[in-house]
């Protein structure tokens, strides 16, 4: 039986190092769909792909993540705290639980949604205050933008994780090309349309 | 063509391409989407059972009468399906049954954190342990395989990270699916005293011949480099280990019950210091200690959570690994009940009440958190009626103070003995049932009360005022959880009465329906917070107009909050003067 590496069926193209992204956000955010978009492109371009993700009770309302490794010899499908090469984080304040997990020269891409904790509204603790303006002061590279209302303007709330990932793209080294097709294989036909849309958006924001 | 799947989709996958017929489980995390994975493939029969001793039973029949089965359930699920486990363990089954057990190193979604490798040594069964997709695949055809051959039952033992990460899988064209014919042989099968003594004597041979053959099976393979570290290991901790250390000598068990002891002592050999990786307990380390080897293991590693590469590399190289920012402090954000939750009110109107609530597992475990904090004990599936009747017999006026709460799925899984239990020995408890037809907290799974079956077909309901009736219980009321004055009124009632009572509380998970409610508007609010103590994702509190406020996307107009406003300030839209 195969058991170790998988060797993939592709060329595999000269890659530095392997590359970790967290995806993290809030239960219902659609972090696993933006995952899937984004590991469809890196097995199309030649990347072994490791995922991860937590289910079960965190889902209701809790704190998720999903992990990406990809590259030669990727084995553990886990992120570790300072090994993170891109952040998306699809609220502020998940933000900054995780920020510790980027790297030094690791890049941040920020949903400024906020979407309060049970902890907050009951009282029990305070939302911080100045999350971007932290992040910023740490991180090289850390790009906040309102992808909740650009989704809105490509026509549905729901697209703020497609808007992520067209910001995402252009940080990556991914052609343009092998992004669009992910799209068109990962995205219900009906929702094709307003999620390019949502894409663009996030392409142009990025520039 | 390679596809990339969690390990509970490969499992699936492999399920439909090595010819199993036949699979049954109880909803569990991590293990949840094995079944709804196989439910995918019409070619093979799967079910829910009400609870994981069903489920391996169901897989027992299915195997013994000639079809490749397979049951799978989380590691506190093997705790219910033990007994029957034991015992297939001697009469083995005609076609091959394997158990699949989703372990949860770090609890990420469990109440206890227990090493179910060690089941398989305690039944006396081959154990298999994937460390990625494809082994995860390809193991539940060895496993079949193991199982017919050796006639006996086969674990797979898998982890959280193995169940839901995803690695490339390659797939191939399904096996043809044979079902064997039925014969009878009792002495085989019916484990009178006298027979069990016979398949005693089977089993102890079939360890045997089984220890030989884990020295030879593919997968157990020594990757031989570097000599001078030298690890054992299984299992995702293999993933960590091949990243930490790629140029150490690894011997890789996939077959590690039994262990090969003569590999061992051959890689031992070959080595100059010997390690062993594994999660949880010292498991493959005590059995290695046992062959006279000298091994380091758990006085590197702990006994509880999960493994890293960081932790590996730092704790076999001595060397601290990169130092790493500190993490920004940041309130918590706990999973919460959803806006529109049935089980909201509930434990709003048992805080209110001041009882003792003896709780069990699902979403409405969440009823222990703050704000509600309604929730005294949570043991396993099951537990709060029985212990709530415990709690009776040590204090019999605790009865006029306390209520046990179970879930439809949990009650029929395994709350319906205790409720009888509560009738026979006459225990003035008062059971309240939350009846939101679904099992919620693992995804929505069918169960015996919903009305349909795993595969999508329609199926009986289970009627739970006739049920509890025919328990013996004379006091059944049912109400709508949404209507607080009559919940408040019906539980004040039913813990005064002196006999056991149910209280039936009937809404559909708010995930389930499609809501046609709007959502509520704030007018008049004067700034009490007493809609706040709900713990109502919806609801937070404006600090400049000093009000209550209803977030208009999330809010589902459930109306429970209008229930404690007592001042009228929260209203259905349009409701302007009720």
């Amino acid at each position: 039986m195969s058991v170790n590496l998988m060797p993939c069926e592709r060329p595999v193209m000269i890659m530095p190092k392997i590359i970790n992204v967290l995806l993290v956000g809030v239960g219902g955010q659609g972090t696993i769909l933006a995952s899937k978009v984004l590991t469809h492109v890196a097995i199309a371009e030649g990347y072994e792909v490791k995922m991860s993700e937590i289910h079960g009770m965190a889902q209701r309302g809790g704190s998720v993540v999903t992990q990406v490794r990809m590259g030669e010899g990727v084995y553990s499908p886990v992120i570790e705290p300072g090994e993170a090469d891109f952040i998306v984080a699809f609220e502020q304040l998940e933000a900054y639980r995780w920020a510790h997990f980027l790297k030094k020269d690791g890049v941040m891409i920020v949903n400024t949604q906020k979407i309060v904790p049970l902890t907050v509204l009951i009282g029990a603790a305070t939302y911080p205050e100045n999350i971007l303006g932290d992040l910023k002061e740490r991180v090289g590279r850390c790009i906040g933008l309102d992808g909740l209302k650009l989704a809105f303007e490509a026509g549905n709330a729901k697209a703020t994780n497609v808007v992520l990932m067209g910001v995402l793209s252009k940080y990556m080294d991914f052609p343009e090309d092998s992004w669009r097709n992910a799209l068109v294989e990962r995205i219900p036909a009906k929702l094709l349309e307003l999620n390019q849309k949502a894409f663009a958006f996030g392409v142009a924001e990025a520039k | 063509m390679k596809t990339l799947m969690t390990g509970n989709e490969a499992i699936a996958r492999g399920v439909y391409e090595y010819g199993v017929s036949v699979a049954a489980a109880y909803p569990g995390t991590p293990s949840t989407e094995i079944l709804e994975n196989i439910a995918k493939y019409p070619e093979v029969y799967s079910q829910w059972s009400p609870n994981e001793k069903v489920a391996m039973e169901v897989g027992i029949g299915a195997a013994i009468a000639g079809a490749r089965a397979i049951v799978a359930m989380k590691m506190v699920g093997v705790n219910v399906a033990a007994d029957p486990l034991f015992t297939v363990a001697y009469t083995g089954t005609r076609a091959g049954l394997v158990l699949v057990s989703a372990d949860d190193p770090g609890m990420h979604s469990s109440q206890n954190e227990q090493d179910n490798r060690l089941y398989a040594a305690f039944a006396k069964i081959p154990l298999l342990e994937p460390s990625n997709s494809q082994e995860a695949k390809d193991m539940v055809g060895l496993a079949m395989d193991i199982s017919e051959a050796f006639d006996t039952p086969v674990m797979i033992r898998i982890t959280t990270r193995i169940a839901h990460s995803q690695s490339l899988v390659e797939l191939k064209d399904p096996l043809e699916r044979q079902v064997k014919t039925f014969e009878r042989n009792p002495r085989k099968y019916v484990m009178l005293p006298a027979n069990g003594r016979a398949r005693r004597l089977v089993v102890e041979e079939r360890m045997h011949k089984l220890a030989d053959y884990s020295e030879t099976v593919a997968v157990n393979y020594l990757e031989m480099q570097d000599p001078t570290i030298g690890i054992i290991t299984s299992g995702i901790a293999y993933q960590y280990v091949k990243e930490a250390l790629p140029t150490a000598s690894i011997l890789k068990l996939g077959l590690t019950n039994p262990l090969p002891s003569g590999l061992i002592k051959e890689f031992a050999a070959k080595v100059d210091k010997l390690y062993v990786v594994e999660e949880l307990e010292p498991y493959m380390e005590k059995e290695v200690r046992l062959l006279g080897i000298n091994v380091i293991g758990k006085e590197l590693f702990p006994p509880y959570g999960e493994l890293s590469v960081r932790m590996v590399s730092e704790k076999i190289s001595g060397q601290p690994g990169i130092t790493v920012a500190p993490a920004f402090d940041s309130p918590i954000r706990p999973p919460v009940m959803c806006p529109g939750c049935p089980h909201r009110g509930m434990f709003f109107t048992l805080k209110q009440l001041k009882l003792i609530v003896s709780g069990d597992i699902g979403c409405y475990t969440l009823g222990a958190m703050a704000p509600l904090e309604a929730m005294d004990t949570t043991i396993c599936m099951g537990a709060s009626i029985s212990a709530g009747l415990g709690m009776i017999k040590a204090h019999p006026e605790m009865a006029e103070n306390m209520v046990a709460v179970i879930g439809d799925s949990t009650f029929l899984h395994s709350g319906i003995t205790g409720l009888m239990d509560v009738v026979y020995n006459g225990a003035n408890l008062t059971t309240i049932i939350l009846d939101n037809s679904i099992t919620a907290m693992t995804g929505h799974q069918e169960n015996p009360s919903t009305g349909k079956t795993l595969m999508g077909q329609p199926a009986p309901q289970v009627d739970f005022v006739a049920l509890c009736k025919a328990l013996g219980v004379k006091r059944i009321t049912e109400v709508d959880p949404f209507d607080l004055a009559k919940v408040k009124e019906t539980i004040k009632t039913e813990v005064a009465v002196p006999e056991p009572s149910v209280i039936i509380a009937r809404r559909p998970c708010a995930l389930i329906i499609k809501n046609t409610e709007k959502p509520l508007q704030v007018q008049d609010c004067n700034g009490c917070k007493m809609c706040l103590k709900l713990g109502c994702p919806a609801i937070s509190f404006d600090q400049e107009n000093k009000t209550a406020q209803v977030d208009q996307a999330q809010c589902t107009g459930c109306g429970v909050c209008i229930n404690v406003c007592k001042f009228n300030a929260l209203r259905k839209a349009g409701d302007d003067n009720a």
